[in-house]
Protein backbone atom coordinates (compact mmCIF):
# COMPACT_ATOMS: atom_id res chain seq x y z
CA UNK A 1 0.00 0.00 0.00
CA UNK A 2 2.87 2.29 0.64
CA UNK A 3 4.61 1.76 -2.66
CA UNK A 4 4.05 4.20 -5.45
CA UNK A 5 2.53 2.65 -8.49
CA UNK A 6 3.90 3.86 -11.79
CA UNK A 7 1.75 6.72 -12.64
CA UNK A 8 1.33 8.69 -15.76
CA UNK A 9 3.64 11.62 -15.88
CA UNK A 10 3.97 14.06 -18.72
CA UNK A 11 7.29 13.78 -20.49
CA UNK A 12 9.46 16.42 -18.91
CA UNK A 13 11.22 18.88 -21.15
CA UNK A 14 14.90 18.12 -21.79
CA UNK A 15 17.40 19.52 -19.31
CA UNK A 16 16.70 23.08 -20.28
CA UNK A 17 19.84 25.07 -20.73
CA UNK A 18 19.61 28.26 -18.79
CA UNK A 19 19.43 30.92 -21.41
CA UNK A 20 19.80 33.83 -19.09
CA UNK A 21 22.80 34.71 -17.05
CA UNK A 22 22.75 33.18 -13.65
CA UNK A 23 24.95 35.39 -11.54
CA UNK A 24 23.37 38.67 -12.49
CA UNK A 25 21.00 38.48 -9.59
CA UNK A 26 19.11 41.21 -7.81
CA UNK A 27 18.01 40.82 -4.21
CA UNK A 28 20.58 38.09 -3.79
CA UNK A 29 20.29 36.11 -0.58
CA UNK A 30 22.45 33.30 0.74
CA UNK A 31 21.19 30.73 3.18
CA UNK A 32 23.59 28.27 4.69
CA UNK A 33 22.09 24.81 4.98
CA UNK A 34 23.31 22.72 7.82
CA UNK A 35 20.21 21.64 9.70
CA UNK A 36 16.60 20.95 8.95
CA UNK A 37 15.63 24.27 10.50
CA UNK A 38 17.67 25.94 7.76
CA UNK A 39 15.45 24.28 5.17
CA UNK A 40 12.47 26.08 6.66
CA UNK A 41 14.36 29.39 6.56
CA UNK A 42 15.32 28.87 2.94
CA UNK A 43 11.81 28.17 1.78
CA UNK A 44 10.31 31.06 3.73
CA UNK A 45 12.84 33.38 2.14
CA UNK A 46 11.99 31.92 -1.23
CA UNK A 47 8.34 32.53 -0.55
CA UNK A 48 9.03 36.11 0.49
CA UNK A 49 11.09 36.86 -2.59
CA UNK A 50 8.53 35.20 -4.82
CA UNK A 51 5.79 37.23 -3.25
CA UNK A 52 7.74 40.44 -3.78
CA UNK A 53 7.87 39.83 -7.51
CA UNK A 54 4.21 38.98 -7.74
CA UNK A 55 3.81 35.21 -7.90
CA UNK A 56 0.38 33.74 -7.13
CA UNK A 57 -0.11 31.82 -3.93
CA UNK A 58 -0.06 28.55 -5.82
CA UNK A 59 3.27 29.44 -7.39
CA UNK A 60 4.65 30.54 -4.03
CA UNK A 61 3.86 27.13 -2.63
CA UNK A 62 5.47 25.51 -5.63
CA UNK A 63 8.60 27.61 -5.16
CA UNK A 64 8.77 26.83 -1.46
CA UNK A 65 8.29 23.13 -2.17
CA UNK A 66 11.04 23.07 -4.80
CA UNK A 67 13.43 24.81 -2.40
CA UNK A 68 12.53 22.38 0.33
CA UNK A 69 13.36 19.42 -1.89
CA UNK A 70 16.75 20.60 -3.05
CA UNK A 71 17.73 21.99 0.32
CA UNK A 72 16.97 18.65 1.89
CA UNK A 73 19.12 16.93 -0.74
CA UNK A 74 22.00 19.09 0.40
CA UNK A 75 21.45 18.04 3.96
CA UNK A 76 21.03 14.38 3.25
CA UNK A 77 23.82 13.90 0.75
CA UNK A 78 26.34 16.63 1.50
CA UNK A 79 25.65 17.50 5.14
CA UNK A 80 25.99 21.20 4.33
CA UNK A 81 25.76 23.65 1.49
CA UNK A 82 24.27 26.89 0.29
CA UNK A 83 20.98 28.00 -1.11
CA UNK A 84 21.26 31.19 -3.13
CA UNK A 85 18.12 33.07 -4.00
CA UNK A 86 17.73 36.02 -6.31
CA UNK A 87 15.65 37.69 -8.96
CA UNK A 88 16.34 38.83 -12.50
CA UNK A 89 14.53 40.81 -15.17
CA UNK A 90 14.18 40.11 -18.85
CA UNK A 91 11.97 42.56 -20.68
CA UNK A 92 8.57 42.35 -19.09
CA UNK A 93 9.35 39.04 -17.44
CA UNK A 94 10.90 38.54 -14.06
CA UNK A 95 12.18 35.38 -12.52
CA UNK A 96 13.18 33.94 -9.21
CA UNK A 97 16.44 32.07 -9.38
CA UNK A 98 17.21 29.32 -6.91
CA UNK A 99 20.66 27.81 -6.68
CA UNK A 100 21.60 24.90 -4.45
CA UNK A 101 25.31 24.35 -4.09
CA UNK A 102 27.20 21.78 -2.16
CA UNK A 103 30.63 20.19 -2.03
CA UNK A 104 29.23 16.77 -1.35
CA UNK A 105 29.98 13.46 -2.99
CA UNK A 106 28.35 14.45 -6.29
CA UNK A 107 26.17 12.38 -8.58
CA UNK A 108 27.82 9.83 -10.79
CA UNK A 109 24.98 9.42 -13.24
CA UNK A 110 23.12 12.66 -13.80
CA UNK A 111 20.77 11.19 -16.37
CA UNK A 112 19.78 8.46 -13.96
CA UNK A 113 19.09 11.03 -11.29
CA UNK A 114 16.83 12.86 -13.69
CA UNK A 115 15.02 9.79 -14.93
CA UNK A 116 11.33 10.30 -14.88
CA UNK A 117 8.24 8.21 -15.36
CA UNK A 118 7.85 7.45 -11.73
CA UNK A 119 6.81 9.55 -8.79
CA UNK A 120 9.30 10.90 -6.34
CA UNK A 121 11.12 8.09 -4.68
CA UNK A 122 12.65 6.61 -7.79
CA UNK A 123 15.49 8.07 -9.80
CA UNK A 124 18.00 7.72 -6.97
CA UNK A 125 15.54 9.08 -4.46
CA UNK A 126 16.59 12.65 -4.98
CA UNK A 127 13.22 13.88 -6.08
CA UNK A 128 14.87 15.80 -8.91
CA UNK A 129 12.56 14.87 -11.80
CA UNK A 130 9.59 15.97 -9.75
CA UNK A 131 11.27 19.17 -8.71
CA UNK A 132 12.07 19.94 -12.31
CA UNK A 133 8.38 19.68 -13.19
CA UNK A 134 7.70 22.45 -10.72
CA UNK A 135 10.05 24.96 -12.31
CA UNK A 136 10.42 26.58 -15.73
CA UNK A 137 14.18 26.18 -16.10
CA UNK A 138 16.30 23.56 -14.46
CA UNK A 139 19.98 22.68 -14.61
CA UNK A 140 21.87 20.01 -12.73
CA UNK A 141 25.64 20.00 -12.67
CA UNK A 142 27.34 17.33 -10.68
CA UNK A 143 30.17 14.85 -10.75
CA UNK A 144 31.71 12.54 -8.20
CA UNK A 145 34.05 14.41 -5.91
CA UNK A 146 33.11 17.76 -7.35
CA UNK A 147 29.90 18.48 -5.54
CA UNK A 148 26.54 19.41 -6.96
CA UNK A 149 24.91 22.58 -8.20
CA UNK A 150 21.25 22.75 -9.01
CA UNK A 151 19.96 25.93 -10.63
CA UNK A 152 16.27 26.55 -11.16
CA UNK A 153 14.17 29.44 -12.35
CA UNK A 154 10.53 30.30 -12.40
CA UNK A 155 9.27 33.14 -14.55
CA UNK A 156 6.42 35.54 -14.14
CA UNK A 157 5.20 38.04 -16.67
CA UNK A 158 4.54 41.46 -15.30
CA UNK A 159 0.81 41.71 -14.98
CA UNK A 160 0.46 45.24 -13.75
CA UNK B 1 8.28 23.34 18.08
CA UNK B 2 6.09 20.70 19.60
CA UNK B 3 2.92 19.72 17.85
CA UNK B 4 -0.06 19.84 20.21
CA UNK B 5 -1.99 16.58 20.47
CA UNK B 6 -5.52 16.72 21.75
CA UNK B 7 -7.36 13.74 23.06
CA UNK B 8 -11.00 13.71 22.08
CA UNK B 9 -12.81 10.62 23.26
CA UNK B 10 -11.32 7.72 21.38
CA UNK B 11 -9.40 9.91 18.99
CA UNK B 12 -6.22 11.91 18.99
CA UNK B 13 -6.08 15.18 17.09
CA UNK B 14 -2.68 16.59 16.17
CA UNK B 15 -2.63 20.12 14.81
CA UNK B 16 0.44 20.97 12.81
CA UNK B 17 1.81 24.49 12.65
CA UNK B 18 3.34 26.14 9.61
CA UNK B 19 7.09 26.14 10.15
CA UNK B 20 7.46 22.46 10.83
CA UNK B 21 10.99 21.15 10.81
CA UNK B 22 11.99 17.59 10.04
CA UNK B 23 12.84 16.99 13.66
CA UNK B 24 9.40 18.22 14.72
CA UNK B 25 7.81 15.73 12.37
CA UNK B 26 9.82 12.84 13.76
CA UNK B 27 8.93 13.90 17.29
CA UNK B 28 5.30 13.95 16.28
CA UNK B 29 5.58 10.43 14.95
CA UNK B 30 7.02 9.19 18.23
CA UNK B 31 4.46 11.07 20.30
CA UNK B 32 1.48 9.80 18.33
CA UNK B 33 2.62 6.21 18.37
CA UNK B 34 3.19 6.40 22.10
CA UNK B 35 -0.14 8.05 22.84
CA UNK B 36 -2.15 5.75 20.63
CA UNK B 37 -0.77 2.91 22.65
CA UNK B 38 -1.25 4.68 25.95
CA UNK B 39 -4.85 5.76 25.37
CA UNK B 40 -5.86 2.91 23.12
CA UNK B 41 -7.09 5.43 20.61
CA UNK B 42 -9.03 4.19 17.64
CA UNK B 43 -8.34 7.08 15.35
CA UNK B 44 -5.83 9.82 14.73
CA UNK B 45 -6.50 13.02 12.85
CA UNK B 46 -3.53 15.04 11.68
CA UNK B 47 -4.65 18.54 10.83
CA UNK B 48 -2.31 20.07 8.26
CA UNK B 49 -4.38 23.20 7.55
CA UNK B 50 -1.47 25.42 8.56
CA UNK B 51 1.13 23.47 6.63
CA UNK B 52 2.26 25.62 3.75
CA UNK B 53 4.55 23.10 2.11
CA UNK B 54 4.25 19.36 1.74
CA UNK B 55 7.46 17.97 0.35
CA UNK B 56 8.70 14.43 -0.17
CA UNK B 57 10.03 14.15 3.37
CA UNK B 58 6.78 15.26 4.95
CA UNK B 59 4.82 12.90 2.73
CA UNK B 60 7.03 9.93 3.54
CA UNK B 61 6.85 10.68 7.25
CA UNK B 62 3.08 11.04 7.26
CA UNK B 63 2.78 7.70 5.48
CA UNK B 64 5.12 6.18 7.99
CA UNK B 65 3.06 7.59 10.84
CA UNK B 66 -0.13 6.16 9.36
CA UNK B 67 1.53 2.81 8.95
CA UNK B 68 2.82 2.64 12.48
CA UNK B 69 -0.49 3.77 13.89
CA UNK B 70 -2.28 1.13 11.91
CA UNK B 71 -0.03 -1.47 13.45
CA UNK B 72 -1.43 -0.36 16.76
CA UNK B 73 -4.97 -0.82 15.50
CA UNK B 74 -5.91 2.78 14.77
CA UNK B 75 -6.94 4.69 11.66
CA UNK B 76 -5.27 7.83 10.43
CA UNK B 77 -6.98 10.70 8.68
CA UNK B 78 -5.18 13.71 7.31
CA UNK B 79 -7.31 16.81 7.04
CA UNK B 80 -6.87 20.34 5.80
CA UNK B 81 -4.51 20.02 2.86
CA UNK B 82 -4.66 23.40 1.18
CA UNK B 83 -5.47 23.68 -2.56
CA UNK B 84 -2.06 25.15 -3.37
CA UNK B 85 -0.31 22.45 -1.41
CA UNK B 86 -2.34 19.71 -3.09
CA UNK B 87 -1.50 21.21 -6.45
CA UNK B 88 2.22 21.27 -5.72
CA UNK B 89 2.09 17.74 -4.38
CA UNK B 90 0.57 16.23 -7.50
CA UNK B 91 2.97 18.17 -9.70
CA UNK B 92 5.83 16.79 -7.68
CA UNK B 93 4.31 13.34 -7.94
CA UNK B 94 3.74 12.88 -4.22
CA UNK B 95 0.93 10.67 -3.07
CA UNK B 96 -0.80 9.93 0.19
CA UNK B 97 -2.29 6.80 -1.25
CA UNK B 98 -3.71 4.58 1.41
CA UNK B 99 -4.37 7.37 3.86
CA UNK B 100 -7.79 8.97 4.10
CA UNK B 101 -7.78 12.67 3.48
CA UNK B 102 -10.58 15.09 4.24
CA UNK B 103 -11.21 18.75 3.69
CA UNK B 104 -11.21 19.74 7.34
CA UNK B 105 -11.41 18.57 10.91
CA UNK B 106 -15.18 18.31 10.91
CA UNK B 107 -15.13 16.00 7.91
CA UNK B 108 -12.29 14.06 9.44
CA UNK B 109 -14.22 13.38 12.62
CA UNK B 110 -17.29 12.42 10.61
CA UNK B 111 -15.26 9.98 8.59
CA UNK B 112 -13.72 8.36 11.66
CA UNK B 113 -17.14 8.11 13.29
CA UNK B 114 -18.53 6.30 10.28
CA UNK B 115 -15.58 3.96 10.23
CA UNK B 116 -16.10 3.21 13.91
CA UNK B 117 -19.77 2.52 13.31
CA UNK B 118 -18.80 0.12 10.63
CA UNK B 119 -16.25 -1.48 12.88
CA UNK B 120 -18.69 -1.56 15.75
CA UNK B 121 -16.09 0.10 17.96
CA UNK B 122 -16.03 3.15 20.16
CA UNK B 123 -16.40 6.52 18.50
CA UNK B 124 -15.29 9.85 19.75
CA UNK B 125 -17.82 12.27 21.01
CA UNK C 1 56.67 49.05 -37.79
CA UNK C 2 56.87 52.72 -36.97
CA UNK C 3 54.35 53.57 -39.62
CA UNK C 4 51.92 51.07 -38.13
CA UNK C 5 52.31 52.59 -34.70
CA UNK C 6 51.78 55.98 -36.18
CA UNK C 7 48.64 54.85 -37.89
CA UNK C 8 47.36 53.33 -34.68
CA UNK C 9 48.22 56.42 -32.75
CA UNK C 10 46.33 58.66 -35.09
CA UNK C 11 43.41 56.23 -34.97
CA UNK C 12 43.31 56.56 -31.23
CA UNK C 13 43.53 60.29 -31.51
CA UNK C 14 40.70 60.30 -33.93
CA UNK C 15 38.61 58.08 -31.67
CA UNK C 16 39.31 60.17 -28.65
CA UNK C 17 38.48 63.22 -30.66
CA UNK C 18 35.19 61.71 -31.67
CA UNK C 19 34.46 60.56 -28.09
CA UNK C 20 34.77 64.02 -26.69
CA UNK C 21 32.72 65.52 -29.46
CA UNK C 22 29.73 63.20 -29.07
CA UNK C 23 28.68 64.85 -25.86
CA UNK C 24 29.23 68.25 -27.43
CA UNK C 25 27.31 67.26 -30.55
CA UNK C 26 24.37 65.99 -28.55
CA UNK C 27 24.33 69.21 -26.62
CA UNK C 28 24.14 71.15 -29.85
CA UNK C 29 21.40 68.84 -31.02
CA UNK C 30 19.39 69.20 -27.86
CA UNK C 31 19.76 72.98 -27.97
CA UNK C 32 18.47 72.98 -31.53
CA UNK C 33 15.49 70.81 -30.58
CA UNK C 34 14.66 73.05 -27.66
CA UNK C 35 14.95 76.24 -29.69
CA UNK C 36 12.68 74.89 -32.37
CA UNK C 37 10.33 73.10 -30.05
CA UNK C 38 7.21 74.85 -31.21
CA UNK C 39 7.68 74.46 -34.96
CA UNK C 40 8.93 70.91 -34.75
CA UNK C 41 6.04 69.74 -32.60
CA UNK C 42 3.56 71.37 -34.90
CA UNK C 43 5.23 69.89 -37.94
CA UNK C 44 5.13 66.48 -36.34
CA UNK C 45 1.49 66.73 -35.37
CA UNK C 46 0.67 67.89 -38.89
CA UNK C 47 2.41 64.92 -40.41
CA UNK C 48 0.74 62.51 -38.03
CA UNK C 49 -2.64 63.71 -39.20
CA UNK C 50 -1.52 63.74 -42.81
CA UNK C 51 -0.47 60.09 -42.49
CA UNK C 52 -3.88 59.33 -41.00
CA UNK C 53 -2.44 58.01 -37.76
CA UNK C 54 -4.03 58.20 -34.31
CA UNK C 55 -7.43 58.68 -35.92
CA UNK C 56 -8.99 57.55 -32.64
CA UNK C 57 -7.80 60.77 -31.05
CA UNK C 58 -8.75 64.42 -31.51
CA UNK C 59 -6.35 67.06 -32.81
CA UNK C 60 -5.93 68.54 -29.37
CA UNK C 61 -5.20 65.18 -27.85
CA UNK C 62 -2.66 64.39 -30.54
CA UNK C 63 -0.92 67.68 -29.96
CA UNK C 64 -0.90 67.20 -26.21
CA UNK C 65 0.61 63.72 -26.46
CA UNK C 66 3.02 64.90 -29.14
CA UNK C 67 4.24 67.60 -26.78
CA UNK C 68 4.89 65.17 -23.97
CA UNK C 69 6.59 62.63 -26.20
CA UNK C 70 8.72 65.40 -27.73
CA UNK C 71 9.82 66.68 -24.34
CA UNK C 72 10.59 63.18 -23.13
CA UNK C 73 12.50 62.55 -26.37
CA UNK C 74 14.70 65.59 -25.89
CA UNK C 75 15.12 64.73 -22.22
CA UNK C 76 16.33 61.22 -23.10
CA UNK C 77 18.75 62.60 -25.69
CA UNK C 78 20.13 65.02 -23.17
CA UNK C 79 20.44 62.76 -20.16
CA UNK C 80 21.26 59.54 -21.97
CA UNK C 81 18.99 57.71 -19.56
CA UNK C 82 15.76 56.11 -20.61
CA UNK C 83 13.90 55.27 -17.43
CA UNK C 84 11.69 58.31 -17.60
CA UNK C 85 10.95 57.58 -21.23
CA UNK C 86 10.12 53.95 -20.46
CA UNK C 87 7.78 55.01 -17.72
CA UNK C 88 6.10 57.50 -19.97
CA UNK C 89 5.84 54.98 -22.82
CA UNK C 90 4.02 52.55 -20.52
CA UNK C 91 1.79 55.24 -19.20
CA UNK C 92 0.97 56.45 -22.70
CA UNK C 93 0.26 52.92 -23.85
CA UNK C 94 -2.06 52.26 -20.94
CA UNK C 95 -4.06 55.27 -21.98
CA UNK C 96 -4.21 54.81 -25.72
CA UNK C 97 -4.71 51.06 -25.99
CA UNK C 98 -8.28 51.19 -24.70
CA UNK C 99 -8.84 53.89 -27.33
CA UNK C 100 -8.03 51.35 -30.02
CA UNK C 101 -4.66 52.69 -31.07
CA UNK C 102 -2.68 50.00 -32.84
CA UNK C 103 0.96 49.06 -32.96
CA UNK C 104 1.60 50.27 -36.49
CA UNK C 105 0.32 53.70 -35.47
CA UNK C 106 2.69 54.01 -32.54
CA UNK C 107 5.66 52.87 -34.57
CA UNK C 108 4.53 55.16 -37.35
CA UNK C 109 4.44 58.31 -35.22
CA UNK C 110 7.80 57.60 -33.65
CA UNK C 111 9.37 57.13 -37.08
CA UNK C 112 7.72 60.34 -38.24
CA UNK C 113 9.27 62.22 -35.36
CA UNK C 114 12.67 60.88 -36.31
CA UNK C 115 12.09 62.05 -39.83
CA UNK C 116 10.90 65.51 -38.79
CA UNK C 117 13.93 65.98 -36.56
CA UNK C 118 16.36 64.61 -39.13
CA UNK C 119 15.03 66.95 -41.80
CA UNK C 120 15.38 69.93 -39.51
CA UNK C 121 18.97 68.90 -38.85
CA UNK C 122 19.63 68.69 -42.58
CA UNK C 123 18.18 72.14 -43.00
CA UNK C 124 20.29 73.61 -40.22
CA UNK C 125 23.62 71.98 -41.08
CA UNK C 126 23.37 71.81 -44.84
CA UNK C 127 26.31 74.18 -45.19
CA UNK C 128 28.65 71.99 -43.18
CA UNK C 129 28.44 68.46 -44.49
CA UNK C 130 31.12 67.11 -42.17
CA UNK C 131 29.44 68.58 -39.07
CA UNK C 132 26.07 67.29 -40.25
CA UNK C 133 27.58 63.83 -40.53
CA UNK C 134 28.99 63.99 -37.04
CA UNK C 135 25.71 65.22 -35.62
CA UNK C 136 23.83 62.40 -37.32
CA UNK C 137 26.38 59.92 -35.98
CA UNK C 138 25.58 61.17 -32.51
CA UNK C 139 21.85 61.32 -33.18
CA UNK C 140 21.34 57.92 -34.84
CA UNK C 141 22.00 55.51 -31.96
CA UNK C 142 20.12 57.64 -29.49
CA UNK C 143 17.16 58.05 -31.83
CA UNK C 144 17.11 54.32 -32.48
CA UNK C 145 17.06 53.56 -28.81
CA UNK C 146 14.25 56.00 -28.22
CA UNK C 147 12.15 54.60 -31.06
CA UNK C 148 12.76 51.14 -29.69
CA UNK C 149 11.88 52.07 -26.15
CA UNK C 150 8.59 53.61 -27.11
CA UNK C 151 7.59 50.90 -29.56
CA UNK C 152 8.60 48.03 -27.30
CA UNK C 153 6.87 49.67 -24.36
CA UNK C 154 3.68 49.87 -26.35
CA UNK C 155 3.89 46.32 -27.64
CA UNK C 156 4.53 44.93 -24.17
CA UNK C 157 1.59 46.83 -22.81
CA UNK C 158 -0.61 45.51 -25.58
CA UNK C 159 0.52 41.97 -24.92
CA UNK C 160 -0.24 42.43 -21.26
CA UNK C 161 -3.73 43.65 -22.10
CA UNK C 162 -4.32 40.71 -24.41
CA UNK C 163 -3.14 38.28 -21.76
CA UNK C 164 -5.52 39.80 -19.26
CA UNK C 165 -8.36 39.48 -21.69
CA UNK C 166 -7.47 35.88 -22.41
CA UNK C 167 -7.34 35.20 -18.70
CA UNK C 168 -10.79 36.67 -18.28
CA UNK C 169 -12.14 34.58 -21.12
CA UNK C 170 -10.60 31.47 -19.70
CA UNK C 171 -12.08 32.21 -16.34
CA UNK C 172 -15.52 32.64 -17.86
CA UNK C 173 -15.28 29.57 -20.01
CA UNK C 174 -14.23 27.13 -17.35
CA UNK C 175 -17.02 27.21 -14.87
CA UNK C 176 -16.99 24.99 -11.89
CA UNK C 177 -20.66 24.38 -11.32
CA UNK C 178 -22.32 23.61 -8.07
CA UNK C 179 -25.47 21.73 -8.92
CA UNK C 180 -26.30 20.10 -5.65
CA UNK C 181 -25.06 20.62 -2.20
CA UNK C 182 -21.50 19.34 -1.95
CA UNK C 183 -21.46 18.23 -5.56
CA UNK C 184 -19.43 20.02 -8.17
CA UNK C 185 -19.37 19.51 -11.89
CA UNK C 186 -16.45 20.50 -14.04
CA UNK C 187 -17.19 20.18 -17.74
CA UNK C 188 -13.94 20.37 -19.66
CA UNK C 189 -14.53 21.67 -23.14
CA UNK C 190 -12.23 22.39 -26.04
CA UNK C 191 -8.51 22.69 -26.23
CA UNK C 192 -6.51 22.32 -23.08
CA UNK C 193 -3.18 24.08 -23.17
CA UNK C 194 -0.96 23.86 -20.09
CA UNK C 195 -2.02 27.26 -18.84
CA UNK C 196 -5.69 26.45 -19.12
CA UNK C 197 -5.17 23.05 -17.61
CA UNK C 198 -3.56 24.58 -14.60
CA UNK C 199 -6.27 27.17 -14.25
CA UNK C 200 -8.91 24.46 -14.38
CA UNK C 201 -7.26 22.54 -11.59
CA UNK C 202 -6.79 25.59 -9.43
CA UNK C 203 -10.38 26.67 -9.91
CA UNK C 204 -11.68 23.22 -9.12
CA UNK C 205 -9.60 22.87 -5.97
CA UNK C 206 -10.67 26.28 -4.73
CA UNK C 207 -14.23 25.33 -5.56
CA UNK C 208 -13.96 22.14 -3.55
CA UNK C 209 -12.81 24.08 -0.55
CA UNK C 210 -15.37 26.86 -0.89
CA UNK C 211 -18.31 24.56 -1.51
CA UNK C 212 -17.06 21.81 0.79
CA UNK C 213 -17.69 19.47 -2.06
CA UNK C 214 -17.54 15.76 -1.38
CA UNK C 215 -18.05 14.63 -4.93
CA UNK C 216 -16.76 16.10 -8.15
CA UNK C 217 -17.87 15.04 -11.59
CA UNK C 218 -15.34 15.85 -14.29
CA UNK C 219 -16.90 15.56 -17.72
CA UNK C 220 -14.51 15.19 -20.59
CA UNK C 221 -17.06 14.69 -23.37
CA UNK C 222 -16.10 18.01 -24.90
CA UNK C 223 -12.34 17.67 -24.75
CA UNK C 224 -10.97 18.44 -28.20
CA UNK C 225 -7.92 16.22 -28.22
CA UNK C 226 -6.73 13.63 -25.79
CA UNK C 227 -3.01 13.18 -25.56
CA UNK C 228 -0.63 12.26 -22.79
CA UNK C 229 -0.38 15.84 -21.53
CA UNK C 230 -4.12 16.29 -21.25
CA UNK C 231 -4.53 12.84 -19.75
CA UNK C 232 -1.79 13.56 -17.27
CA UNK C 233 -3.44 16.80 -16.32
CA UNK C 234 -6.75 15.05 -15.69
CA UNK C 235 -5.06 12.44 -13.54
CA UNK C 236 -3.35 15.17 -11.51
CA UNK C 237 -6.65 16.98 -11.06
CA UNK C 238 -8.27 13.80 -9.82
CA UNK C 239 -5.45 13.15 -7.37
CA UNK C 240 -5.37 16.68 -6.06
CA UNK C 241 -9.14 16.63 -5.55
CA UNK C 242 -8.84 13.47 -3.52
CA UNK C 243 -6.28 15.12 -1.28
CA UNK C 244 -8.98 17.64 -0.48
CA UNK C 245 -11.31 14.83 0.49
CA UNK C 246 -13.45 14.78 -2.62
CA UNK C 247 -14.36 11.71 -4.60
CA UNK C 248 -13.99 12.18 -8.31
CA UNK C 249 -16.10 10.67 -11.04
CA UNK C 250 -14.87 11.06 -14.58
CA UNK C 251 -17.56 10.98 -17.23
CA UNK C 252 -17.65 11.21 -20.98
CA UNK C 253 -14.99 8.63 -21.54
CA UNK C 254 -15.65 7.11 -24.92
CA UNK C 255 -14.28 3.62 -25.52
CA UNK C 256 -11.75 5.12 -27.90
CA UNK C 257 -10.50 7.60 -25.35
CA UNK C 258 -10.45 4.94 -22.69
CA UNK C 259 -8.26 2.87 -24.98
CA UNK C 260 -5.97 5.85 -25.60
CA UNK C 261 -5.62 6.44 -21.88
CA UNK C 262 -4.80 2.83 -21.18
CA UNK C 263 -2.22 2.85 -23.95
CA UNK C 264 -0.65 5.98 -22.50
CA UNK C 265 -0.39 4.26 -19.17
CA UNK C 266 -3.27 5.62 -17.14
CA UNK C 267 -4.56 3.10 -14.64
CA UNK C 268 -8.29 3.36 -15.19
CA UNK C 269 -9.07 0.98 -12.37
CA UNK C 270 -7.96 3.71 -10.04
CA UNK C 271 -10.38 6.13 -11.56
CA UNK C 272 -14.09 6.14 -10.98
CA UNK C 273 -15.53 6.41 -14.47
CA UNK C 274 -19.06 6.52 -15.74
CA UNK C 275 -20.25 6.68 -19.35
CA UNK C 276 -22.05 9.98 -19.53
CA UNK C 277 -22.57 13.08 -17.47
CA UNK C 278 -26.10 12.19 -16.48
CA UNK C 279 -24.99 8.83 -15.23
CA UNK C 280 -22.16 10.49 -13.40
CA UNK C 281 -24.47 12.86 -11.59
CA UNK C 282 -26.72 9.99 -10.59
CA UNK C 283 -23.73 8.10 -9.28
CA UNK C 284 -22.62 11.18 -7.37
CA UNK C 285 -26.01 11.62 -5.78
CA UNK C 286 -25.98 8.04 -4.73
CA UNK C 287 -22.63 8.58 -3.11
CA UNK C 288 -23.86 11.66 -1.33
CA UNK C 289 -27.02 9.94 -0.14
CA UNK C 290 -24.87 7.74 1.95
CA UNK C 291 -22.73 8.96 4.75
CA UNK C 292 -19.80 6.69 4.36
CA UNK C 293 -17.34 7.25 1.57
CA UNK C 294 -14.46 4.89 1.68
CA UNK C 295 -11.69 6.10 -0.54
CA UNK C 296 -9.48 3.76 -2.44
CA UNK C 297 -11.35 0.58 -1.64
CA UNK C 298 -14.47 -0.91 -3.13
CA UNK C 299 -17.20 1.35 -1.91
CA UNK C 300 -18.93 -0.33 0.92
CA UNK C 301 -21.70 1.95 1.90
CA UNK C 302 -23.83 2.21 4.95
CA UNK C 303 -27.07 3.99 4.68
CA UNK C 304 -27.95 6.29 7.50
CA UNK C 305 -31.39 7.62 8.14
Amino acid sequence: MGNDTPRLVAKPPPNIELNTEIRNLDNEMHIHIESDADIVVAREQGRAIGRSIGFSSTDLTIIATAISEIARNILVFAKSGEIILGTADQGDRRCITIIAEDKGPGIRDVSLAMRDGFSTGRGLGLGLPGTRRLMDEFQLISSPGKGTTVTMKKWITRNG
Amino acid sequence: MEVPILKQGGYLIATIQAALSDADLIRLQDALVEQVGKFRSKGVIIDVTALDVMDSFATRTLRSIAHMIKLRGAETVICGIQPEVAFAMVQLGLTLEGISTTLDLEEGLALLNQRMLKRGGVHGK
Amino acid sequence: MAKKDEARFSEVELEQGTEESIGELLRQLVAHLRQNRTQLRQEWARRITQAKLLTAMSQDEIFAEATTIYDNYVEALESGTFEALQGYARNLSERIIPRGVETHEVIGIVLLLRDVLARSLFAKYQHDFSLLNRILDAYEPAANRIANTVAVGFVQERERTIRQQQEAIRELSTPVLQVRERLLILPIIGVIDPQRARQLTEQLLRGIRTNRAKVVVIDITGVAAMDSNVANHIVQTVEASRLLGATVIVTGLSPEIAQTLVTIGVDLTKMNTVGDLQGGIEEAEKLLGYKVLILGETSTTIQTT
